[in-house]
């Protein structure tokens, strides 16, 4: 090849943008995710997120079963916290139907809830560390940690993975005899796993250099795109439900909420961790004062309620999960529209992915902590 | 009981819904939370769910849409929520947002033509109510 026709090749060279499918079978996306990202050279230009893929008409669904058959579908929202959401279902038709419960239904929910938390959370936090690039390990401590919390479930309720335990005015049934021990045992046990855990990720040079900076969300723009939960706080917004609308008995515990500083994967991961030991610090105080009586249910299965609506929101593990219930005074409720915590979440990705590396929006979409079957309903 | 949002209703023609948002985000409200929509056979409700965090403060917005006029102005760029919100109700109810960033499904097949939330939407295998 002579030197002139180098030059010529040379000159025709030219970079381009290209657009590469992420997913949606995908193992980085935490379910049936499609990401449409536009690429110059590894840096992100544009990104597109394509959800619905388990789109499974839950809000129509809702329109056809009685208030008392909806609770199994609400575990099929966000299925790695299943008893988050048989709670926000349950208080939004309590409080169409101003129904008030007993003391103890209320301080077992705090407990479920919280625990729930937790278990979410290291679900959350060890498959993040997977994205970046740490294989299994940090998932077994993870899932180890919450097979604890998973088996009181499974004794209290039954089930493991969809519990189906709130009811509309109460619980299916009161703690079983010996729970309060186990529930001081997973505490007692817990706390010193978390600091392991955090240690493993903190002192980890990958891990910190891998979230540290990448995927910043400022406080503004995390408001504006309605973010919720650890990413609100991660962006530096103190802001929890538990704190600033109590609802169940949530005001009668002393809790820290932790915040972030720059909104980054770090911030968002650190916030996980320290929201993980104030959970177990009202699950103490909560099973410390844990009131006697009777927190089954004392309505029938098929209610009435009266032709209204109501919003009901809670803090979910995810962010803040809301109900907005029409009933028109039938068995069925009219409407029913559920604001799912995830689905704000994911918004946001497309504008913090624009200017990051293609690898690091596995790491922003990690720290995320989003549930397809939230999002997609 | 804690602040609710459906305490303080304000009701508006779908005309001043750009004016009234604009008012109330100048106002505070830094939250669009959550847009819907029930249909009510005759018209089609929205509603808007708006929080103000620093002022611990919330609203909702409800405005009716006449079946043969489904259409209303975007919020989208005032609050950047709104626009898959937005997109959802279009899916679902087939309410066309007007100046909307992206108006496509989200939820459901592009081709579909039907909004599986309406109550019009019936399906063969949908079944029945049992009376209670």
């Amino acid at each position: 090849m002579t030197w002139s026709s180098v030059e010529t090749i040379k000159e025709n060279i030219h970079t381009e943008e290209f657009w590469v499918n992420m997913g949606p079978q995908h193992p980085s996306t935490h379910g049936v995710l499609y990401l449409e990202v536009k690429l110059s050279g590894e840096t992100v230009v544009d990104l597109i997120t394509h959800i619905g893929y388990l789109h499974r008409g839950i809000e129509k669904i809702a329109e056809n079963r009685t208030y008392t058959q909806f609770i199994p579908f609400t575990d099929r929202l966000d299925y790695i916290a299943a008893m988050g959401n048989n709670l926000g279902y349950v208080l939004a038709v309590e409080k169409l139907m101003k129904m008030e419960v007993s003391d103890r239904a209320k301080y077992i929910r705090v407990i479920i809830a919280e625990l729930q938390r937790v278990a979410s959370h290291l679900v959350g936090i060890t498959t993040f560390a997977q994205d970046l690039g740490a294989f299994a390990t940090p998932l077994f401590y993870g899932f180890r940690e919450r097979e604890k919390i998973v088996e009181l479930f499974d004794d209290i309720c039954g089930n493991r993975l969809t519990y189906n335990y709130m009811r509309i005015g109460g619980l299916q049934f009161d703690l079983p005899k010996g729970a309060d021990e186990k529930i001081k045992n997973i505490i007692k046990y817990m706390r010193p796993k978390i600091d392991d855990l955090e240690s493993l990720f903190s002192s980890n040079a990958i891990f910190t250099a891998r979230t540290k900076g990448v995927g910043a969300l400022s406080k503004e723009k995390a408001v504006n795109y309605s973010v919720t939960g650890p990413n609100l706080r991660a962006s530096g917004v103190k802001w929890d439900l538990r704190r600033d609308e109590p609802y169940l008995c949530y005001d009668k515990f002393d809790f820290d909420i932790p915040t972030g500083v720059n909104g980054d994967s770090w911030d968002r991961y650190k916030v996980r961790i320290e929201e993980m030991r104030q959970s177990l610090r009202i699950v103490e105080q909560a099973i410390g004062g844990l009131p006697e009586g009777d927190p089954t249910i004392k309505v029938g299965r098929i209610i009435k309620p009266e032709a209204g609506e109501s919003y009901m929101r809670t803090e979910a593990p995810r962010g803040e999960l809301g109900f907005y219930i029409v009933s028109d005074g039938s068995a069925y409720p009219y409407r029913m529209k559920i604001r799912s915590p995830s689905f704000s979440n994911l918004a946001v990705l497309s504008e913090l992915a624009k200017g990051i590396k293609v690898a690091d929006v596995v790491c922003v979409l990690g720290s995320l902590d989003i549930v397809m079957g939230d999002i997609d309903r | 009981m804690s602040a609710d949002a459906l305490d303080r209703q304000i009701a508006i023609p779908k005309e001043s819904l750009l004016e009234t948002a604009r008012r109330l985000a100048s106002e505070g409200f830094d939250n669009l939370h959550c847009i819907t929509a029930v249909d009510k056979n005759e018209s089609i409700e929205l509603i808007y769910i708006l929080y103000s965090i620093n002022k611990h403060a919330c609203v909702t917005l409800k405005t009716q849409l006449a079946l043969d006029d489904l259409a209303i102005e975007s919020l989208a760029n005032i609050w950047k929520s709104a626009d898959w919100l937005e997109r959802e109700v279009y899916d679902l109810f087939g309410v066309k947002f007007l100046n909307h960033p992206n108006l496509k499904r989200i939820l459901n097949p592009d081709d579909w033509d039907v909004h599986p939330l309406r109550k019009d939407f019936s399906r063969p295998d949908l079944i029945k109510k049992p009376k209670y």
